[in-house]
């Protein structure tokens, strides 16, 4: 098999040759096809769920039922928006997108260890898709929220099978990202260049693959999880119904040893596109390399350990509190690490402000701000006042909705001259970023002031008082949703008709071997391992 | 419908307020939320007083950590643009740097978990000595009701009054509204214990600094003392989806003066006197329904 594929390589190395029409896509094995299709799949999946958000915040803009008169239509809008953006948006674009296109680049191999296998990721998640948009229209949908805690999620609660459909979706999405981080790992720990030791990877590389490992040990918990549920709806089983032995807390550990990973999942590649980006436009090397890269894998580690910090409110006995607010502490220390190395990097640097290090930056500042009210969440104490607030929304927005699409946004921006081969308009990019910036910060920081006020999450209308920041909340959406609309734009201009771009565009700082290739990246590249100069490469270890 | 410029004036100054820290309970004498509040509701019980205690002194840690990275990234913009510094440095390593910026997180996360550890401590069980009464509280789809079990197994419902029967004349306040109000005793430390007939629900009274899930097949427990002087009514909301009408499942407890709720409690008696043996006769009533269908 391995002497026939490598036959089939070489009568077509030189010229560049690949299929044609329909095939070159839904049969691809080509690691850069096929993080296009994923990168292609999140804008999608992101349009739908950024339509969810609008319209969240179109009937949150003032008190009383502007236009969304079934609530449970809302709720299954709520639900819908989590999906999507958490297993279609954030996970393809990062994972699927940049890893696929960018790990064998920067490791130097021909393509993904298991090429075949990578297809198959792809279209189970597509398949996913569907089955998710599907489960909104069958039967009032699953509005449940995307935690689906039973008993709501249950057969009593949600009777008919939107919450099956989104269930089996959730299977399929979770068995695309279990293989495809099979095939990351096995790429990364197989596949590097030459020369190319742990301690010389480029931190995006090390990102990815505590992030596969992470996926590898949290999805199965899921899944786990999720096939109780399943028997619980259609078989009679009682895993999570107090009335035959189960227990709904069962599910909610469950739920979030896959959940809490989940969200470093999320950030972790955003990390690693960051420092990457921040390297290149300080044209410098990472300051504390190898505290960056273990600073992830602790990150990584701690975060399978502090999962009940969600679940605060269950009614825990207080050591058991007191252990996960100790634990999830600990985890400031490697991020605090991070923002300070970052912060070095840039320090004596010759800062370019393009696009993508705006990005960059901007990401560093919110992800703090984010950051910090993690630690206020962190002290079960507090968190009493703060659970199921939109201070937690405003939370975990920051960190994901905000620093997460920063990172998307920052990878897109950097690497979209590799991909496609043309140069984004900078002056449109930079009031991108700054539109976007601005919107951001507009809809989410008001709606910490809503969770001290105590307004709950996940409900249509709201008490009166709480309209001033709502109203602004939403002007915020408004504002983000047309730096949104004009990212989309920017990229589609770019592609058709941006200006040509050389094979490293910026300049001394881009020392990843991705910038060694021609731009657009050749449909094959690295057919033979590249050359790794001691300093060309990646950051030194000294 | 709602006016929302009719809000704004009158409020602003309210919500700057909030903003400040000056929560005062003359403003507040419903203890709902305010317009344009930024801030926590006043507390009403020694918890809700230590978790804003504690929370002040972690807005100031954050906001200072914030303000300090914020102040080195303007220093970068300033210092080390391509401009201003053309010929970058190849630094990549200071032991002495990277030592401190993991120790002195260490240190500050010592300083957070002493307070921490004992709000939590303090917040978790009154004293069994001290519980004077027990107040049971279980989540429905949607409503709740309460029982008292030292007044004669006393129990009602509590429902949301709609929209169009709120009187704003009468001080009502919409969503935040029930037919049956809890009366509680002030100066009395009550044991709260929660469960759900049905699926999660949670009962969150903000100026209590409660929050607990009601969990089926579970019994959770907190505890309330409300001191003389904040006697009043508080509200709060579901705080855990529960379906569709989850919005619409308000709390309103009214701390009264002790003779007052002892009062109340006869009068109650009296009204709800058909409820007193609730359980069997819910059950009957789940009988005759399923009859009838």
């Amino acid at each position: 098999m391995s002497d026939l594929t490598s036959v089939d390589n070489s009568a077509h190395d030189h010229h560049d040759h690949k299929p044609t029409g329909w095939r070159r896509w839904a049969y691809s094995t080509n690691h850069k096809d096929i993080g296009t299709m994923y990168i292609f799949l999140a804008m999608i999946a992101g349009l739908l769920g950024m339509a969810a958000s609008m319209a969240i915040r179109a009937e949150l803009a003032l008190p009383e039922i502007q236009f969304i008169t079934d609530s449970q239509f809302y709720n299954v809008l709520v639900t819908a928006h989590g999906f999507l953006m958490v297993f279609f948006v954030v996970m393809p674009a990062l994972i699927g997108g940049f890893g696929n296109w960018f790990i064998p680049l920067m490791v130097g191999a021909p393509d993904m260890a298991f090429p075949r296998m990578n297809n198959i990721s792809f279209w189970l998640l597509a398949a996913a898709l569907v089955l998710l948009v599907l489960s909104g229209f069958v039967q009032g949908g699953a509005g449940t929220g995307w935690t689906a805690y039973p008993p709501l999620s249950n057969a009593d609660y949600h009777p008919g099978p939107a919450v099956d459909f989104a269930i089996l979706s959730l299977h399929l999405a979770g068995a695309s990202s279990i293989l495809g981080a099979i095939n990351f790992i096995t790429t990364i720990l197989n596949m590097r260049t030459p020369g190319m030791s742990f301690h010389k990877m480029p931190l995006f590389i090390w990102a990815s693959l505590v992030t596969a490992f992470l996926l590898l040990l949290a999805l199965p918990v899921l899944a786990g999880a999720l096939t109780m549920l399943l028997t619980d709806r259609n078989f009679g089983t009682t895993f999570f119904e107090a009335s035959g032995g189960g227990d709904p807390i069962f599910w909610q550990h469950l739920f979030w040893f896959f959940g809490h990973p989940e969200v470093y999942i999320m950030i972790l590649p955003a990390f690693g596109i960051v420092s990457e980006v921040v390297s290149t436009f300080s044209k410098k090397p990472i300051f504390g390399y190898l505290g960056m890269a273990y600073a992830m894998a602790g990150i990584g580690v701690v975060g399978f350990v502090v999962w009940a910090h969600h679940m605060f409110t269950v009614g825990f006995n207080v050591e058991t509190r007191a252990y996960f607010v100790l634990a999830t502490m600990v985890i400031a220390v490697p991020t605090g690490i991070k923002i300070f190395s970052w912060l070095a990097t840039m320090w004596g640097g010759s800062i370019e402000f393009k696009t993508p290090m705006l990005y960059a930056m901007g990401f560093i500042f919110l992800f703090v701000v984010g950051g910090v009210t993690g630690i206020t969440l962190a002290n079960a104490g507090v968190d009493m006042a703060f659970h199921d607030t939109y201070f937690v929304i405003a939370h975990f927005h920051y960190v994901l909705s905000i620093a997460t699409i920063f990172g998307i946004f920052c990878g897109v921006f950097y690497w979209l001259p590799k991909m496609c081969g043309n140069m984004y308009n900078e002056t449109l990019g930079k009031w991108q970023f700054w539109i976007t910036f601005i919107g951001v910060n507009i809809l989410f920081f008001p709606q910490h002031f809503l969770g001290m006020a105590g307004m709950p999450r996940r409900i249509p209308d709201y008490p009166d008082a709480y309209a001033g920041w709502n109203l602004i909340s939403s002007f915020g959406a408004l504002i983000s949703l047309v730096g949104a609309l004009m990212f989309i734009y920017i990229v589609w201009v770019t592609i058709r008709s941006g200006e040509r771009a050389p094979a490293n565009p910026w300049g001394e700082g881009a020392t990843t071997l991705e910038w060694t290739v021609d731009s657009p990246a050749p449909f094959h590249t690295h057919e033979q391992a590249p050359e790794l100069e001691p300093k060309s490469a990646t950051q030194p270890a000294e | 419908m709602f006016d929302f410029f009719r809000l704004k004036a009158s409020t602003l100054s309210l919500g700057l307020c909030f903003w400040l820290g000056f929560s005062s309970n003359s403003v507040v004498a419903q203890n709902g939320p305010q317009p344009w509040q930024m801030n926590f509701r006043p507390a009403a019980t020694p918890v809700m007083e230590d978790i804003v205690s504690f929370h002040n002194l972690l807005l100031i840690i954050e906001v200072l950590i914030v303000l300090f990275v914020l102040g080195l990234m303007v220093y970068i913009v300033i210092k080390f643009n391509a401009k201003a510094n053309p010929v970058p440095t190849k630094t990549t390593h200071n032991s002495f740097l990277e030592v401190m910026w993991t120790v002195i997180p260490i240190v500050i996360l010592v300083v957070i978990a002493v307070p921490s550890m004992k709000l939590l401590y303090f917040m978790d069980k009154a004293p069994k000595d001290k519980v004077e009464m027990t107040l049971k509280v279980i989540g429905h789809q949607w409503y709740w009701s309460y029982e008292y079990p030292d007044a004669g197994n006393l129990a009602f419902d509590s429902n949301l009054i709609p929209d169009e029967e709120i009187d704003v004349s009468k001080g009502q306040i919409r969503l935040l509204e029930v037919d049956n109000r809890v009366a509680i005793p002030v100066d009395t430390t009550i044991r709260v214990i929660m469960t759900s007939d049905d699926v999660l629900h949670n009962w969150a009274i903000p100026a209590f600094g409660i929050k607990m899930d009601t969990v089926p097949g579970r019994i959770n427990e907190a505890w309330i003392r409300v001191p003389a002087e904040k006697a009043g009514v508080y509200r709060g909301q579901c705080s855990e989806l529960c379906g569709v009408n989850h919005g619409y499942m308000p709390i309103v407890i009214d701390a009264m003066p002790k003779q007052e709720f002892a009062k109340w409690l006869e009068r109650a008696k009296k009204e709800f006197a058909s409820n007193a043996r609730q359980v069997d006769l819910a059950q009957t009533k789940i009988t005759i329904d399923t009859m009838v269908d």
